[in-house]
């Protein structure tokens, strides 16, 4: 493995400033590992496209500015020339976007999303898109249309979801940088699950203009990375306010990389942190309890104030979610109907009618949980069922931001585990539905909210990564960037290395799984 | 039950037995320059699928964004239609699988509209008011257009395939929406008409809307539904749909009520349904039941946050309002001395505005009138044109008038000048210098025309000395005929007099 894919965005950042290697380099470098690791039988899988020649061609340009130097190259962004992995839900020119579903395979998207509009602008190389739950519809990733993402820590076990493809290629180095999307953890519990960092912003602060939506309401994007640090600088230069999204805020993106940096000296002295009871205990593996309770003990030892707060309507959050989201999903993926682009499947007898067309594409071209949800998202609408179910979830929403409201008046962040288990088994939840949804109880609560969340690893249990999460009121993502950071910080200094140094040597995994 | 089998029952002898009960749902396209929700073009009659960008073709990713100009117009027309606008009022999305509908659902507003609890006062043609409420004016977005190709009829069912364009999809329309309208007995028909006709007039003249009907501007559904004249409540109501055109309006609501009163009086209940409207044949077939299969699963549109009017905005909105078209028509009829017969005329051609403009310009109420009612109406009828689009300007009756007025043309002349203008040969004065058409004010050639006229007729001379003046008249068609129309006629019956020595 080479040197340069361990890096951090911000050091291989670092090294191209200084001259010490070149974008070119560091894109090829991801390229061959990506090459090594993530195709056949047994291969991580994140990748659903490799976009090897415009990502080289970006990273040359970028070594022509810095070359050149002068105020061209004084005035490049920090993260330019450095790769990413981008969550195939995202719409991007140039390469095809299939929301991990066959609805859209080989559909090319003619304009670029808000973030990917950042991402050029910056010059960052983007290495390709990333695997998903169909339409981001999953917590395991088993529901893309294009088979299984492997989890570089056991490939057997899945990297979460649905944006599996953006955790596993960043903790199988294979990018230093990824975009995912969050909708009820889709950032978070892919990072807690595969050792890495994953932030969802708070609602609004980044722009949704063309991430493809599965519920308006809850989606966010943001960053997948394997520090606090990275995440911060990818998070500032993604976010901010766009005309095209009405529901993006206002403020300037705040300072969120100091923040991180002022985390990374390991000082909570004066943070009051809350501990979630609702998110704690029952239903939570005893090793994931046991890397947060020690998490807990650190932090205090480092200064910070741990509190207890209560959130009595967090055990409605998971059934108003599921009443929210598919209600949303069944609206917005309305459109895919056969019409204006993507899949047509024509009926094989019978009248052919529009309605019948519209029918057999949609047949044809969702998976299984896609339909779950929009036939219960439809019932939930329906007349006469829309006060029980939609009306009765949003009042449920309203609750859930009051807890928040009310726990954030006791502490300055909330922590919880990011999900109740480590990687699961392939196949193992396949056929409980329920059993996979209780995956995000523990991240739901801040998409219904609006709050910010991040993932940050805590440790290994029985060999497997444990997520720690930490949520701060809405507009106050710094402080979840504060916090990760310090206890970033304070586990490393516990372990001597970052916990993702403790991942299984990947090649040699594959090969033995292959032999 | 198709039309063929209904009995239909004479209109005079249906309203004698049952009320009708009128409502109407009239959607209002507004000419912003962009469409509701997306920053493309909102334009009528170009190539078709070229006013549109990735929002209006709901491509995977896209956002709405609410155009103000729309917001603006639509609270424009609740304070014209006298509505309450809500503080605060959100967007709902109406979902139905619809090609002309790229996301499948149309976004709408559901249970809070812009604007609400208004009215219209409605004149009808004796001068008698009529008060309609109005529950509601909304904001939505127009659907695509659908092309059926093959098949019968136009239809979708049936056709080999069918091709849409995407250009109005987006549009913004304002939907208002009466409460039920009772009482209008036998002007039923009128109402409807003259209630339409005030819309189209109301927002034509705040400037939101092109308002023309058959360009599909302003397009209305008729609800229509008749009660026994003792009932308490409401019958069953049809809604006859895309009545676009204000004699149709009249047509469709007739016909319902003549056709319903058949369904009634053979015992039979009238089916709540959407009506297709015929206007080749002035008749209605059954379109669709309305039932609760119906359900559009409305909910509060994620994708945009509510839209808060402020009483500072609504203000600055209500200052903008011109003054409305009844007042307005009031004030000028007034002003102008014209007679209500006349003013009638003057309003159902059209030609408010022209004479306004004119008399603005200059000239005098009764010149303005003369000429547009007049020689102007008569030349856009043979051209199959308005008026107003002939080519005539107040400033080309202004210049008729001076020259008629000061003797240089005579009314014949100036008619043929005006043609002239019209046809593009400059100014009614390069018209008359160029082809030499000043009437013929030389006296001595006057003279020698009207010597010869008397000359040729003795009787009409010996009436005219005998005090007969009006006799002159008589004189003057030969002495016209011998100038060839170049003579002023006041000046020929001056002559007349003089040569005669009788006192005029």
């Amino acid at each position: 493995m080479s040197e340069i894919i361990e890096l951090s965005a911000s050091a291989l950042a670092e090294k191209l400033r200084a001259g010490e290697t070149t974008s070119v380099e560091a894109v090829q470098a991801h390229l061959d590992r990506i090459a090594a690791v993530d195709g056949g039988e047994r291969g991580v899988n994140a990748f659903l496209h490799v976009n090897a020649e415009e990502a080289l061609a970006v990273a040359a340009e970028v070594d022509a500015i810095r070359a050149a130097g002068g105020a061209e190259a004084e005035a490049l962004h920090p993260l330019a020339g450095v790769p990413i992995a981008v969550k195939d839900l995202i719409v991007t020119v140039g390469q095809p976007t299939t929301a991990g579903s066959k609805m859209l395979e080989g559909w090319m998207s003619p304009y670029d999303a808000t973030v990917i509009e950042k991402i050029r602008a910056a010059k960052l190389p983007m290495l390709g898109k990333t695997n998903l739950d169909e339409f981001a519809m999953g917590s395991s990733t088993e529901h893309s249309a294009y088979g299984n993402t492997r989890n570089p820590w056991d490939l057997g076990r899945i990297p979460g979801g649905s944006g599996g493809g953006s955790a596993a290629a960043v903790a199988a180095f294979e990018a230093p940088l990824a975009l995912g999307t969050d909708t009820g953890g889709s950032i978070r519990q892919p990072g807690a699950v595969t050792g890495t960092v994953g932030v969802k912003p708070t609602y609004g602060s980044v722009s949704r203009y063309g991430a493809i939506a599965m519920a308006s309401s809850l989606d966010q994007i943001g960053p997948v990375t394997r520090t606090v640090l990275d995440s911060a600088i990818l998070h500032e230069l993604i976010g901010g306010h766009d005309e095209r999204d009405s529901t993006s805020l206002a403020d300037p993106v705040p300072a969120l990389a100091e923040a991180a940096r002022k985390g990374a000296t390991g000082d909570l002295t004066g943070v009051r942190v809350g501990v979630i009871k609702e998110l704690t205990g029952e239903g939570y593996e005893a090793g994931v309890q046991a890397r947060f309770d020690e998490s807990l003990e650190l932090m205090k030892a480092a200064g910070a104030e741990i509190v207890e707060v209560h959130c009595p309507n967090f055990k409605y959050a998971l059934g108003a979610y599921y009443l929210i989201m598919p209600s949303e999903v069944s609206s917005n993926l309305a459109k895919f109907d056969g019409v204006r682009y993507g899949k047509r499947v024509l009926p094989e007898d019978g009248p052919m009618t529009i309605e019948r067309v519209m029918g057999s594409t949609r047949a044809a071209g969702f998976g299984d949980e896609v339909k779950r949800r929009i036939i219960l998202g439809t019932y939930a609408l329906s007349a006469g069922y829309y006060d029980a179910y939609y009306g009765s979830a949003q009042k449920v929403r309203t609750l859930v931001q009051r807890d928040f409201d009310a726990a954030f008046e006791q502490a300055d962040v909330l922590v919880s585990p990011t999900s109740p288990n480590v990687a699961f088994e392939f196949g193992s939840k396949s056929d409980d539905p329920l059993a996979m949804y209780l995956n995000d109880v523990a991240t739901i609560p801040a998409n219904l909210a609006g709050v910010p969340g991040i993932s940050v690893p805590g440790g290994l249990s029985e060999g497997l990564p444990v997520g720690i999460q930490f949520l701060a009121p809405a507009r106050e993502d710094a402080r979840v960037y504060r916090a990760g950071a310090a206890l970033e910080k304070l586990l490393e200094d516990k372990w001597g290395s970052p916990l993702i140094n403790q991942a299984p040597q990947l090649a040699a995994a594959i090969e033995e799984g292959a032999a | 039950m198709s039309a063929a089998t209904e009995t239909l029952v004479d209109y005079d002898e249906a309203l004698d037995t049952y009320d009708p009960v009128l409502g109407f749902e009239v959607h209002v396209e507004l000419n912003t320059k962009t469409k509701m929700f997306s920053s493309a073009p909102n334009a009528f009659g170009d190539e078709p699928n070229t006013n549109v960008n990735e929002v209006d073709l709901g491509l995977p990713g896209v956002l709405p964004v609410v155009n103000k100009s729309g917001v603006e117009y639509a609270i424009l027309i609740g304070l014209a239609l006298n509505c309450q606008i809500a503080e605060t009022c959100g967007f709902a999305r109406k979902n139905y699988f619809y090609p002309d509908t790229p996301k499948n659902f149309q976004t709408s507003q559901y249970d809070d509209p812009i604007a609400f609890d208004g009215y219209l006062d409605i004149e009808l043609e004796d001068g008698e008011v009529f008060r309609v409420e109005i529950e509601r004016a909304h904001m939505e977005e127009d659907a695509g257009k659908l092309t059926h190709m093959g098949g019968a009829a136009g239809r979708i069912q049936g056709a080999d395939f069918s091709l849409v364009d995407y250009n109005r999809a987006g549009v913004p329309l304002v939907e208002i929406v009466t409460k039920p309208i009772v009482g209008a007995g036998k002007r039923a028909p009128e109402l409807a008409k003259a209630y339409v006709a005030a819309i189209r007039e109301i927002v034509k003249n705040l400037g939101v809307s092109d308002a023309r009907m058959e360009r599909g501007n302003v397009r209305c559904d008729a609800n229509v539904s008749l009660m026994a004249k003792d009932a308490t409540e409401f019958g069953t109501r049809t809604e006859t749909k895309n009545v676009n055109s204000l004699r149709a309006v009249d047509h469709a609501v007739r016909f319902e009520i003549s056709r319903q009163a058949g369904v009634l009086n053979a015992g039979n209940k009238v089916v709540q349904e959407t009506r297709h409207w015929h206007e080749d044949t002035r008749t209605t077939t059954s379109g669709r039941p309305k039932s609760d299969a119906d359900d559009y699963r409305y909910f509060p549109e994620p994708d945009l946050v509510p839209i808060v009017t402020t009483e500072a905005w609504i203000e600055e909105l209500r200052s903008r309002l011109p003054e409305p078209p009844a007042e307005r028509r009031k004030r000028l009829q007034a002003d102008w001395g014209y007679a209500d017969a006349e003013f009638r005329d003057v309003v159902n051609a059209g030609l408010v505005d022209a004479i306004e403009e004119t008399i603005a310009a200059g000239a005098s109420a009764a010149v303005a009138r003369k000429w547009w009612m007049g020689e102007i109406s008569r030349l856009a009828k043979n051209a199959d044109v308005e008026p107003t689009e002939l080519g005539a300007t107040p400033a080309t009756i202004i210049e008729l008038n001076s020259l008629i007025e000061g003797k240089k043309i005579n009314d014949k002349i100036a008619r043929q000048v005006l043609e002239y203008v019209i046809a593009g040969e400059g100014s009614p004065s390069e018209i008359v210098d160029k082809r030499g058409l000043a009437v013929v004010n030389d006296d001595s050639a006057l003279g020698a025309a009207i010597d010869d006229a008397m000359a040729e007729m003795p009787g009409v001379v010996e009436k005219i000395k005998g005090g007969k003046l009006q006799a002159v008249g008589a004189l003057i068609g030969p002495v016209m005929k011998a100038t060839r129309g170049q003579a002023d006629a006041g000046r020929v019956r001056e002559i007349v007099l003089e040569k005669l020595g009788v006192e005029g």
